[in-house]
């Protein structure tokens, strides 16, 4: 029936004399996985603490799934904080038990799930080892089943690939997909961009405690375009066509060009082909994420 | 309610299984067996027979008392010089001479010889002494016409026997002994004293680690910092009981054990006492008249009163500490500053109570009983006194509240450090977090 799940409501958690959430509004759809994006200390970490019930907003509401936070919420929720912590000297398999369980999983539901996990990373004869004894790497996994070994609706990512290797990133990559094709809802909060323009389907943009930009990747990248469209090309160059447009730079047969507004890319293309060019490729330069990113921190910061 | 239980269930089976717990609860007692049975042998070893022969000029000595590590024999009719040449053919050790003491048997110094290749042992030669010294006197004694009678009423000795004053009270006297109750009291305070330091430290090392290794976040997005630190207490608490629980009940039967097994030969203790004076027998009636007394104390309202202390002072002392070991960051030299203001208060408390125990009813006992740092410590010291009633109950129902206070205050402090990293923290700080919100 509630078809977010999470809703932010005007939240907003002040330290002493900081600001570190100001008012800030946004709604997660249900089995969507979302971007929570900001420079250090943007304040993304006190709003995920304050989404898994570590702290109280000062004021404004936050709902999950449709009802005001409470404490019967955790168990719903699984949090992977960027600093990744587990009890060094306690056995794989006790730990994850213990932590199930504290997030309300009987003994026997917390078992079988391990034995499901374990399986599904084959490493079936880790039960007995200690987690000081294995690599960084294999920590991060105990620490991702840690994480969704509750089957939580909310599952919150923080910097999930920091410190992984391309092989067990691939490999958390799949498995964060494969939650989310259970409907699994993922908040991934990270300032590396090109994992957030590969996974995330919407973002939200924090800086200074502000919510800055909010919405879909691909309307947010068509919202700060600037019409650049490229042109790879054989041939002799006619550069009486190129004089009708801004040239952005022209090189080697590639050619970026500024469109003003209203004027159809079709157009442009037409113009190229009639002139006699071997047209390869012809494509639209949307902003990277990034690009929109650092714009839009540093031009807050410019204020 | 059910996660506390998860919380302290893993820190106490953590703990209790961990190998250098194993190590410390059994091998202490093992520690104290292997300790009686070393010293019972180096006594029992050392009673290899010494036969003396005894040359006496002065015909005072008839017989010198046997000891059973020293056998004398008197013989008066044998040349010194004699003796001197054969005493190790017949099987001696050595001679001891006492040449004549001249004219003047009144004087204090006498002197005698001993002669051997080998020295005497200190409490060989001080039994000795003891014995010649004895038969002088008496001697002197039969030589100077004194009455024995008078002699023996000179003797004087008093006994001061302590009752209460309340007329309403029965005549019952106050039956423990002053001796044994400071040494009850000295005791009960000193164990108190070492509860709290070991158990609360471990507390707030037990902090530190989850806060260093950053488990914390992923457990406080679980269950609420309160639980956590509730678990934590109640969990190494639960282990410091096991551990003195085994101790109390492995110890006497260790020691039991081992004196069936090595029986320490109470002559060998009557040697230790150095004169030979000290009756067997009046010493075993000293040990059941102390056991006895130790019966009469009122174990039926003691223990508990010292598991209430306990359990007040180990929250009041333990919470600090994990308040404490929340501020604290990755680097332990630094946060150790922030451990005096507890550590203060626990020495204090010891020195206070070894002060009390030496005067049970001075205002000092009445006022520290009622001070919730001191108060764990000096009044269990106290109880073998058989403080008034009124002052204890005072004392537990402050040290009671206390504790629930400053669990409180400990638990505001401890959400707040947990979660604070890079940070130098000081004690302006910390009253700051008291005041943050949620």
């Amino acid at each position: 029936m509630n078809s977010n799940i999470l809703e932010l409501d005007r939240v907003v958690k002040t330290y002493q004399k900081t600001v570190a959430v100001d008012e800030v509004s946004f709604n997660i759809p249900k089995g969507s996985i979302f971007g929570l994006l900001g420079p250090n200390g943007a304040g993304k970490t006190s709003l995920i603490r304050i989404i898994t019930t570590i702290t109280k907003a000062d004021s404004g509401q936050v709902l999950l799934d449709g009802e005001r936070l409470n404490s019967s919420h955790p168990a719903h929720i699984g949090y992977m904080p960027e600093e990744r912590g587990l009890y060094k000297k306690m056995k794989v398999g006790e730990q994850l038990t213990y932590l199930a369980r504290l997030k309300g999983l009987s003994k026997e539901e917390a078992k079988s799930e391990i034995d499901f996990w374990f399986d599904n990373f084959q490493i079936e004869d880790w039960w007995n080892k200690k987690v000081e004894e294995l690599s960084k790497g294999m920590q991060q996994k105990i620490q991702f089943i840690s994480t969704v070994i509750h089957r939580p609706k909310l599952l919150i990512l923080d910097e999930p690939f920091s410190g992984l290797d391309p092989i067990n990133t691939n490999l958390i990559k799949d498995e964060i997909s494969r939650l989310h094709e259970k409907g699994i809802s993922v908040i991934f909060s990270t300032h590396r961009m090109e994992q957030v323009e590969e996974i995330c389907e919407r973002i939200v943009l924090i800086n200074k405690g502000l919510n800055v930009l909010e919405g879909e990747v691909k309307e947010i990248k068509e919202q700060f375009k600037d019409n650049l469209f490229k042109i790879q090309y054989d041939g002799e160059f006619n550069p009486d066509i190129a004089a009708n447009y801004e040239v952005v730079s022209h090189s080697n047969g590639e050619l970026v060009v500024k469109l003003a507004p209203g004027i159809d890319s079709n157009n442009l293309l037409n113009n190229f082909i009639k002139s006699g060019v071997h047209v390869h490729a012809f494509n639209e330069i949307l902003p990277t994420l990034n690009e929109i990113f650092i714009k839009q921190v540093e031009g807050q910061s410019d204020e | 309610m059910n996660k506390l239980w998860l919380i302290i269930k893993r820190e106490y089976w953590t703990r209790v299984r961990k190998k250098t717990f194993i190590l410390a609860t059994l091998g202490t007692p093992l520690a104290i067996a292997i300790f009686i049975m070393v010293v019972g042998w180096i006594f029992s070893n050392n009673t290899e027979e010494l036969r003396i022969a005894v040359k006496d000029d002065t015909g005072v000595v008839k017989v010198i008392k046997d000891s059973p590590s020293v056998k004398f024999k008197v013989m008066n009719d044998v040349d010194l010089e004699d003796l001197r040449k054969t005493y190790q053919d017949k099987d001696f050790d050595g001679i001891l001479y006492i040449p004549e003491y001249g004219e003047n048997l009144m004087k204090e110094d006498f002197k005698a010889t001993y002669y051997s290749e080998q020295q005497l042992g200190i409490m060989t030669k001080e039994m000795v002494q003891n014995q010649l010294e004895r038969k002088f006197r008496e001697h002197k004694i039969d030589q100077s016409n004194i009455d024995r009678k008078m002699l023996d009423g000179l003797d004087t000795s008093f006994d001061i026997k302590e009752k209460s004053a309340d007329l309403e009270s029965s005549e019952e006297e106050k039956s423990i002994s002053a001796e044994l109750a400071t040494v009850m009291g000295m005791f009960m305070g000193f164990i108190m004293y070492l509860v709290v330091f070991i158990y609360g430290s471990m507390v707030m090392r037990s902090v530190m680690e989850e806060k260093t290794s950053r488990i914390v976040e992923v457990m406080i997005s679980s269950v609420k910092p309160f639980q956590l630190m509730m678990g934590k207490i109640v969990g190494v608490g639960g282990v410091g009981l096991t551990q003195v629980l085994i101790w109390a009940i492995l110890i006497p039967v260790v020691v039991t054990v081992v004196g069936l097994l090595f029986p320490v030969d109470p002559s060998s203790m009557q040697e230790m006492s150095a004169a030979g004076e000290v009756d067997v027998e009046e010493m075993e009636f000293h040990i059941n008249m102390l056991l006895e007394k130790l019966k009469d104390m009122d174990w039926i309202i003691i223990l508990p009163l010292f598991v209430l202390f306990f359990l007040g002072g180990y929250f009041l002392y333990s919470s600090l500490f994990a308040a404490v070991g929340s501020a604290m960051g990755d680097d332990l030299g630094e946060g150790q500053t922030l451990t005096i203001p507890i550590i203060i208060p626990v020495i204090l408390a010891l020195y206070v109570m070894m002060a009390v125990v030496q005067n049970p009813n001075s205002s000092m006992a009445t006022w520290s009983s009622m001070i919730p740092f001191f108060s764990p410590i000096v009044l269990p010291a106290r109880l073998a006194f058989q403080p008034p009633a009124w002052e204890i109950a005072l004392s537990l129902i402050i040290l009671l509240a206390s504790s629930v206070f400053f669990v409180w205050l400990s638990g505001r402090i401890y959400r707040v450090g947990i979660l604070m990293y890079g940070k130098k923290v000081n004690f302006k700080e910390i009253g700051k977090w008291l005041f943050y919100k949620d």
